[in-house]
């Protein structure tokens, strides 16, 4: 298995070296947001608690802040996969899910089952993952005539995100001011009070797609040469595209259920681990870290940044998202 | 062809603001309007016209009018089919210092909220003429992914605004979505200054953009001057964008829409663009206004929730008509 994810993910030296200092950056993030709020632990006592050495009360600790960081690794790593297939697919750099329009498909699902069927965890991943499906399927149907390479698809998912984004707003209105704040609360992307019955269903599906998307890994590389080339290797293009699409599409219907619409990791990562491993295509595993570190650290920002009040990991992922997309396009006219 | 089209929009405009007077949760006859109108005398049906629907239609005028001036303006300024204040975060900048005006000072009306507005809309134009380029024919693309990344810096930051004071949420929710309730004659008069600037400005230069249109050299030789004409004409954006959206909360689309419209209908001249742009705006808004009320009756949806959908449709027909589409 290992060899399988080094050949299919193209992981060379310098890649195995970026996913180890992600690991344990990330891992130091884990280590510090477990430790930290209103009982602090100095990251000598959340290691020793969790190698079992800890007293009662802080093993409580622990494990009531551990599955919030696991969700936010899973999470992220579920974004950034999916980030990676759909640029690669599209062979567009900007053909991510969110700027597609389908995060905020999900988040129309997830409002609707929160105003009108009252919400529960549960019920809002289903609405979340029928509201990202249903718009994946409507802007790639108004695409097919174009083909999906087309820069249009970008063009038709901002202009179908803005009419969800008109539906969105008006649901928010009709809304009571209680239901309202809890929409909007979930609507900006939020790890708060994540426990284990988040982390458990993430982790069961990813744990069925994410197989998935390292057993067409090698396909996924030659798609991006181009179909000709792919289909002169002998890759099934139309199958392995429609399969591919269809995981990433799961995934981040999966990945908004759990925390609601996180804005831009989905974009950010898969280009962030193509920088820092100076390789081409769509350096999966590379990208999967990246997105786990980029949303633990935001969270662990948004508890930090302010005294009084504690900011969202969405607020922190969507502001500095909107500035590394505009840093992008400065850099790419020059 | 030009002067059909003119008394059409013409038409169209007394048509929309004759409905909008007289259509609502109540429906009023053509006398009883006059009535309200010219015989006022306190009646119910008289303080609904005059305090109610009077009021909301002139707000819809005039608004409708800046976003289709300037969304005509942009997208002759910038060359570019998607250039639009709405969509490019423009509208969402004001909106941002609005409620950044509303949390931390407590601010109430339009009148209060103007300066914030233009602060904010200084921002989003001055964000999109260094990221768009100003100097005309970028791709669609990128000056429409430039306002994604903006709104979303803008989004962001409202939304942290809003979690952190559910006080601010119950006022800024509403006033968001953009729509057309709520405000007197007194707040717009103190905007109507900055309409009437804008307006000023885009006629001046309505010649000086049609040289332009011609290009660089071609402009320099007919006595403009390009550099000068694009600044001024992005202030007059700005100018109409602030008072739009310090009136009735950011609109989208409707500075998308009408021009693109016009275009097909008349061609590239953009002292006609600019002219029946203006003219049909308030058609396409004060049309969605109508269709809010009467789509949800006896509720109402917000304005801007019509020209989201509505436009976004429209958005959805052009991408998909852009031919050869650049990265």
């Amino acid at each position: 298995m290992t060899a399988l994810v080094r050949r299919e993910s193209g992981l060379d030296r310098r890649s195995t070296v970026v996913v180890a200092a992600l690991v344990l950056v990330t891992s130091a993030l884990v280590v510090l947001s477990v430790g930290t709020g209103d009982y602090e632990m100095s990251p000598g006592e959340v290691l020793a608690t969790l190698a079992g050495s800890g007293t009662k009360a802080q093993y409580l600790v622990v494990m009531g802040r551990l599955p919030r960081v696991l969700v936010a690794i899973l999470v992220g790593a579920a974004l950034a996969l999916a980030g990676a297939i759909f640029q690669t697919v599209t062979r567009n750099p900007l053909g991510s899910p969110d700027v597609i329009g389908f995060t905020t498909g999900s988040a129309t699902g997830g409002i609707v089952t929160l105003l009108f069927f009252g919400g529960g965890p549960g019920v809002v991943s289903l609405g979340a993952l029928a509201g990202g499906l249903v718009t994946a399927l409507v802007v790639m149907a108004l695409c097919a005539p174009h083909g999906l390479l087309s820069s249009r698809l970008v063009l038709l998912g901002i202009a179908v995100s803005a009419v969800l984004g008109g539906v969105n707003a008006y649901l928010l209105v009709k809304a009571n001011l209680e239901a309202a704040a809890e929409a909007v609360g979930w609507l900006v992307g939020d790890l708060s009070g994540r426990d284990w019955t988040y982390f458990v269903p993430l982790a069961v599906v990813m744990a069925v797609l994410v197989p998935i998307v390292f057993a067409n890994g090698r396909a996924l590389r030659m798609l991006e040469m181009g179909d000709d080339t792919a289909i002169g290797i002998g890759v099934d293009v139309p199958r392995v595209r429609l399969i591919l699409v269809l995981v990433a599409v799961a995934l981040v219907a999966a990945a908004t259920a759990a925390t609601g619409p996180l804005q831009f990791i989905a974009l950010a990562a898969p280009q962030l681990a193509r920088r820092m491993t100076r390789l081409p295509g769509p350096n999966l595993v590379a990208s999967a870290f990246v997105g786990a570190t980029l949303v633990v650290a935001a969270d662990y920002v948004g508890q930090r940044l302010l005294e009084s009040s504690l900011l969202p990991a969405g607020v922190v992922a969507a502001a500095l998202g909107g500035v590394y997309l505009l840093w992008l396009l400065l850099r790419r006219r020059a | 062809m030009r002067t059909l089209v003119l008394v059409a929009s013409l038409a169209a405009l007394v048509a929309v603001v004759l409905l909008s007077i007289g259509f609502g949760s109540n429906r009023l006859s053509l006398g009883e309007v006059l009535h309200a109108l010219f015989a006022y005398d306190g009646s119910y049906n008289d303080v609904v016209v005059r305090d109610d629907r009077l009021p909301r239609t002139v707000l819809g005028l005039l608004v409708g009018m800046a976003l289709g001036l300037a969304g005509s303006l942009m997208q002759a300024i910038t060359r570019n089919p998607v250039a639009e204040p709405g969509l490019l975060g423009i509208n969402h900048g004001a909106a941002v210092a609005i409620v950044l005006g509303s949390t931390v000072f407590s601010l109430t009306s339009p009148d209060q909220y103007i300066w914030f507005a233009f602060a904010g809309a200084l921002v989003g134009t001055t964000l999109v003429a260094v990221i768009g380029g100003t100097r005309g024919a970028t791709s669609p693309l990128r000056l429409v992914l430039a306002g994604v990344a903006i709104q979303a810096v803008f989004i962001g930051i409202n939304q942290a605004m809003q979690m952190i004071n559910t006080h601010n949420l119950q006022a800024m929710r509403f006033w968001l979505v953009g729509s057309l309730i709520n405000r007197n004659l007194d707040q717009l008069s103190v905007l109507l200054p900055f309409f009437v600037a804008g307006v000023v400005i885009a006629v001046v230069l309505a010649r000086a953009l049609n040289a332009l249109a011609l290009g660089e050299d071609t402009a320099r030789g007919l006595g403009a001057n390009p550099a000068l004409v694009r600044a001024a004409g992005m202030v007059a954006v700005g100018l109409l964008s602030a008072a739009a959206t310090a009136a009735c909360g950011p609109i989208a689309f409707v500075g998308l829409m009408i021009p693109h419209v016009v275009r097909s209908l008349i061609g590239q001249d953009e002292r006609w663009v600019m002219l029946l742009s203006a003219l049909l705006g308030p058609v396409l808004l004060l049309g969605c206004d109508i269709l809010g009320r009467v789509a949800a009756s006896p509720a109402e949806i917000q304005v801007g929730v019509m020209t989201d959908v509505v436009g976004g449709i429209a958005f959805v027909i052009v991408a998909r008509r852009l031919k050869a589409v650049r990265r």
